[in-house]
């Protein structure tokens, strides 16, 4: 990791890798889902990067990763927790009043959809160009890239950066 | 994409636009850069108020000393632990570290209720307690907001924990701030508008900042 925060591209994916095995021990600590130990993963893997400044190459890195995996997880179990008090589930209500199409139908996919317009129109210029380029207008990496000039991995990390933050908007609209 | 792969894709991308990154200082030299501000601050109170006062009120009433040097000691102490709680993987059994300090300060300011009144000194009215509160509320806004700006460049992974060591520490060195300035005897009320205005500090911190550093 030392290496890394000096700028070594190849010391930093081997250490990312190496840390996956970590994070999932950690996660499943804590009590995350077996299921649910990759989205534990990716978020770890994010806050590394965007941390990884904070790393003291004197001190365990295994205990600077677990303690921001077991952070993740916390996350994760608590917005779980948050959605699951949230929804319904009530068979019997789905059985009597199955959904059905109306009228009001229509018009909620068009707001929702509207929602999701505003939301993208929100994100930051980089963010909102990878979900333009990569998410609605069905481009390839490479075309892309081309258009945008900028290179692949930059765009997906947006994409990646831009689903999580419209992810996060949407459910903390609903 | 299986769960593998997408971990290799994030890793790739992450590794693509990997830079160099300047490490953080150790916390205790980032502590000390938070301190070195109070302690120009405090000179330039001296500066102002002189030390006369402040060495009277302790000759008389030795109780009040000990409150000052409690309150200085958790100001140092709790802008150590804050930076240290931080880091990812330090203890958080550093959380612990202004608690003694902390005992210290408030026990001996305590102690001075019991105390008889040091001849020659006003003793404080309802309207000069105010002051008291409003000192130590103003100068621990822009203490505690240097001191989360500083800790957002680093990654507080228990924000609110956090906060409240931002919030004991900033009102622990407003309040020896306050001690260079503070002509009036030590009375209940006065006693009472400092404890007031250190738990309006701690707990302004906990609920704000804790939002502030968890963005991080």
């Amino acid at each position: 990791m030392a290496a890394a925060q000096a700028g070594d591209q190849r010391a930093y994916t081997r250490v990312l890798n190496d840390s996956v095995a970590l994070i999932r021990a950690v996660a499943r600590r804590q009590g995350v889902a077996v299921d649910a130990l990759d989205d534990v993963v990716q978020e770890t893997l994010l806050t590394v990067h965007r941390v990884r400044h904070t790393f003291d190459p004197s001190r365990s890195y295994d205990a600077w990763l677990s303690a921001i995996a077991a952070r993740r997880a916390i996350d994760l179990l608590r917005s779980h927790g948050r959605r699951e008090h949230r929804e319904v589930h009530d068979e019997f209500a789905m059985d009597t009043h199955a959904d059905r199409e109306d009228a009001s139908t229509g018009t909620l996919r068009q707001q929702e959809a509207e929602r999701l317009r505003k939301a993208i129109e929100t994100l930051p210029p980089g963010q909102r160009e990878a979900v333009e380029q990569l998410g609605l207008k069905e481009r390839s990496l490479a075309e892309a890239a081309e258009r945008t000039g900028r290179n692949t991995g930059a765009l997906k990390v947006n994409l990646h950066r831009a689903l999580k933050t419209l992810r996060d908007r949407l459910h903390g609209e609903s | 994409m299986s769960d593998a792969a997408r971990h290799e894709a994030l890793i790739d991308a992450l590794g693509a636009e990997l830079t160099p990154v300047r490490r953080l200082l150790p916390p205790w030299r980032r502590a000390l850069g938070w301190l070195a501000v109070v302690a120009v601050i405090a000179v330039a109170l001296f500066v102002r108020y002189g030390a006369g006062t402040m060495l009277h009120r302790w000759e008389a009433a030795p109780d009040l000393g000990v409150a000052a040097c409690g309150a200085v000691l958790t100001a140092i102490t709790g802008a150590l632990a804050s930076f240290m709680l931080a880091v990812p993987g330090r203890s958080v059994k550093w959380a612990w570290l202004p608690v003694p300090s902390a005992v210290l300060w408030i026990g001996a300011s305590g102690l001075g209720c019991l105390r008889a009144h040091i001849p020659g000194m006003p003793v404080l009215n309802m309207h000069a307690a105010n002051d008291c509160l409003v000192f130590i509320i103003t100068f621990s806004i822009p203490l505690s907001g240097l001191l989360i700006w500083l800790l957002r460049r680093a990654c507080p992974l228990r924000p609110v924990l956090t906060a409240v060591t931002v919030g004991l520490a900033s009102a622990a060195a407003s309040a020896s701030l306050l001690e260079i300035c503070h002509n009036f005897d030590a009375a209940a009320t006065d006693l009472f508008m400092h404890a007031v205005a250190v738990a309006i500090v701690i707990g302004a911190n906990a609920l704000m900042g804790g939002r502030l550093l968890s963005k991080v």
